[in-house]
């Protein structure tokens, strides 16, 4: 068993009284390629962002190489932010800069390395996602999946330890999402970082992670291997793996029973 | 867009407000004119400066020769003090007369200086003597009708 | 109707008390800015970046408004001033409007509608787009790196618009009153020359438009800034920025003028 990079602790957290996690506990081992999975609206994005230090959690802590993120100041939070990165579930490329330029803009920030030398980094990337002939080109005259695949570069450009995902497959074709995620995973690999995949899309997901995490009404309710995922017999799982409409999730949003919203059940006590 | 064009348009861009404050500051404002010159005080006493506002205009023959510097009220003499900053390259005699006026029915009103006979020059710091408040429009009024109604009274009996 | 009234006063106490409390926020947030400008002024092609989008882009606007205000301004002052036999003072007239008040204040509610909105729907739709989020995530601080030099670039343009607006008015009454109707070219500048104070004129105007320019700057990014993450939300930013930054505008004209003339003497 490698060592744990993140170790999310009994992570609780609400928006104002409204609570959205209610204690996940979970650990992503480094080298690995995790999954949160859930259904829409579940809160695994919030994970995500308490992982990455945009919010903070009501209780429980988040240890990233067993430094506390929330117990970090501003600046703190920067220097390991700069170890990490995330992809946003549009590519969030800036609109205003070419595809060059946004892959370069993290070694532009954070590196004074000079001019020749960020060329070759940056299309060393843009290779690996094979996007180079496109470093032209500016964010908007991009398809989704050819935007993802350079934020994706971007994301990587400096070497990350660990990579978060935010729904890297939301609204892909077919084969661009078979891109997509064979890029995660040899990205991942090859650069030997971590990763965090956020993602409803379970197909996808069980080809390509290590491991994964059930989260449905704000805990954990699920985990495993994808094949002890595909094996299982927990309701839940089945219900999310093979897409059933009824079961432990219901179809319907909670309500007055039907009859006695159309009046029937009304008529039915009178008659 | 390319780093040179901006660069260009910033520059432009200033360079276009400069010229624009250069223009308001000579053109249209007096700072060709005035600030240029240096100006020597000189101070004079009125009983009544009427509407004279600081900044306001110094003539003497028509010609603009300084500007109100400065106006309090002196509360031992009960009159108003005016410092006058002066063009230096006006010399004005030690005997000159100083006049609040307004150029026309409705114009401004500026203190007017009429130079004296006297050899001795006004020296920065110098108090004009002989001072002509200003024409108080009211007053002038009241003495025409009471002058009027004097004239009136003897012919009724 | 007492339910009705009662709601409505509601209603009005509420508002204010969000609108002060925005005020508040919006303070906080002019502090931060002016705290986060140490990247602007070390990489400065940033703000001259944004210097052509706000001010070189306006120039256009500003530059045929400016020469029409002040033809107007001609004309109107020509039909006055022609009643007293006075048509040589329609360049004091013209200048001394558009200095001290005109050009301040008019180039300021140009700049409002046509930078500030630009400047908020951008922001806006950077927030949207996560991309402020993800500026954040790669450790770079969206506030040093997007919101300052945009506050800064309005803050350097407005005062050098407001002059280019003044200059303009005054070409425009010069068009008017000696080319059009043929008032004395020497007559119309000396007396001008003789009526506009360059410390009390031009100076006192020149510090209105760098105040509004604040103004507008500070109110255009924090409405992008704090505008909902959603079409709906950054097109009632957009809106917001436009109406308050006109009221400020005259608010603060209103006190700063009170506060020239008293030291005027």
């Amino acid at each position: 068993m490698p060592e744990t990079l993140v170790d999310v602790d009994s992570v609780t957290f609400s928006y104002g009284r409204r609570p959205v996690l209610k204690g996940i506990t979970m650990r992503v081992p480094r080298g690995k390629v995790v999954a949160i999975m859930g259904g829409s609206g579940c809160g695994k994005t919030t994970l995500l962002r308490l992982i990455s230090g945009q919010l903070r959690p009501t209780g429980g802590a988040v240890k990233i190489a067993g430094e506390s993120v929330h117990g970090l100041d501003r600046e703190g939070l920067y220097r390991m932010r700069r170890r990490m990165s995330m992809l946003f579930q549009y590519g969030a490329l800036f609109t205003d800069l070419t595809v060059f330029e946004n892959v370069a803009f993290p070694l532009r920030e954070h590196t004074g390395l000079p001019e020749g030398m960020i060329r070759d980094l940056v299309l060393m990337k843009l290779e690996a996602v094979g996007m180079r002939g496109a470093r032209r080109l500016l964010p908007a005259e991009l398809s989704g999946g050819m935007a993802r695949r350079v934020a994706l570069a971007r994301a990587v450009v400096l070497d990350p330890m660990l990579v978060l995902y935010d729904e890297p497959f939301a609204g892909l074709d077919p084969i661009a999402l078979a891109v997509i995620g064979q890029l995660v995973r040899r990205l991942n690999d090859a650069l030997g970082a971590t990763s965090i995949v956020v993602s409803h899309d379970v197909n996808e997901c069980l080809e390509i992670v290590d491991y994964l995490y059930f989260v449905s009404e704000g805990r954990i309710a699920g985990e495993g291997t994808p094949e002890e995922v595909r094996a299982s017999t927990d309701p839940f799982v089945r219900q999310f793996v093979h897409g059933e409409t009824d079961g432990p999730v219901p179809f319907h949003y909670s309500a007055r029973p039907y009859a006695a919203d159309v009046g029937l059940a009304v008529r039915g006590a009178n008659g | 867009m390319e780093r040179t064009t901006i660069d260009l348009w910033f520059g432009a861009f200033v360079a276009a407000g400069f010229a624009a404050l250069l223009v308001l500051a000579f053109k249209v404002g007096n700072l060709g004119t005035e600030r240029a010159a240096k100006t020597y005080r000189v101070e004079v006493r009125f009983d009544n400066i009427g509407g004279l506002k600081v900044r306001g205009p110094v003539r003497s023959a028509g010609v603009l020769v300084g500007r109100v510097e400065e106006i309090h009220f002196d509360n031992e003499r009960f009159q108003a003090a005016v410092s006058l900053a002066l063009d230096q390259r006006y010399a004005f005699p030690k005997d000159t007369t100083a006049a609040i006026l307004t150029s026309g029915l409705l114009g401004e009103t500026y203190v007017g200086l009429e130079a004296g006979g006297e050899d001795k020059k006004l020296a920065d710091g110098d108090r004009i003597q002989i001072a002509q408040s200003a024409v108080v429009l009211e007053k002038l009024i009241g003495q025409f009708l009471f002058s009027k109604a004097q004239d009136d009274a003897p012919a009724k009996k | 109707m007492v339910e009705r009234v009662r709601r409505s006063l509601l209603r009005l106490g509420r508002n204010f008390i969000d609108g002060i409390w925005r005020m508040g926020v919006m303070a906080r947030f002019f502090g931060l800015v002016v705290a986060a400008s140490g990247t602007s002024a070390h990489r400065f092609r940033l703000v001259m970046r944004e210097v052509y989008f706000t001010g070189v882009l306006s120039l256009i606007i500003i530059i045929v408004s400016g020469l029409f205000v002040g033809m107007v301004l001609g004309l109107q002052g020509y039909q006055t001033l022609q009643r007293y036999g006075a048509t040589e003072s329609i360049g004091v007239l013209v200048s001394l409007s558009l200095v001290r008040e005109l050009g301040p204040v008019v180039a300021a509610l140009l700049f409002a509608s046509r930078a500030g909105s630009a400047i908020t729907a951008e922001i806006g739709l950077m927030k949207t787009t996560e991309q402020l989020t993800a500026m954040d995530m790669m450790a770079v601080s969206p506030m040093a790196r997007v919101i300052a030099p945009r506050f800064w670039a309005g803050v350097i343009s407005m005062p050098i618009l407001a002059l280019l607006f003044s200059s303009m008015g005054i070409f425009g009454g010069y068009i008017i009153g000696v080319v059009v109707i043929g008032v004395d070219n020497g007559a119309f500048w000396s007396q001008m020359q003789a009526a506009v104070d360059f410390r009390y004129d031009v100076l006192n105007g020149l510090v209105k438009a760098f105040v509004f320019g604040i103004a507008v700057s500070v109110i255009a990014t924090f409405e992008g800034f704090d505008a909902p993450p959603t079409a709906e939300g950054v097109s009632r930013a957009t809106t917001r920025t436009v109406v308050t930054s006109a009221l400020v505008i005259l608010i603060l004209d209103l006190v700063l003028t009170a506060f020239m003339l008293r030291d005027d003497g």
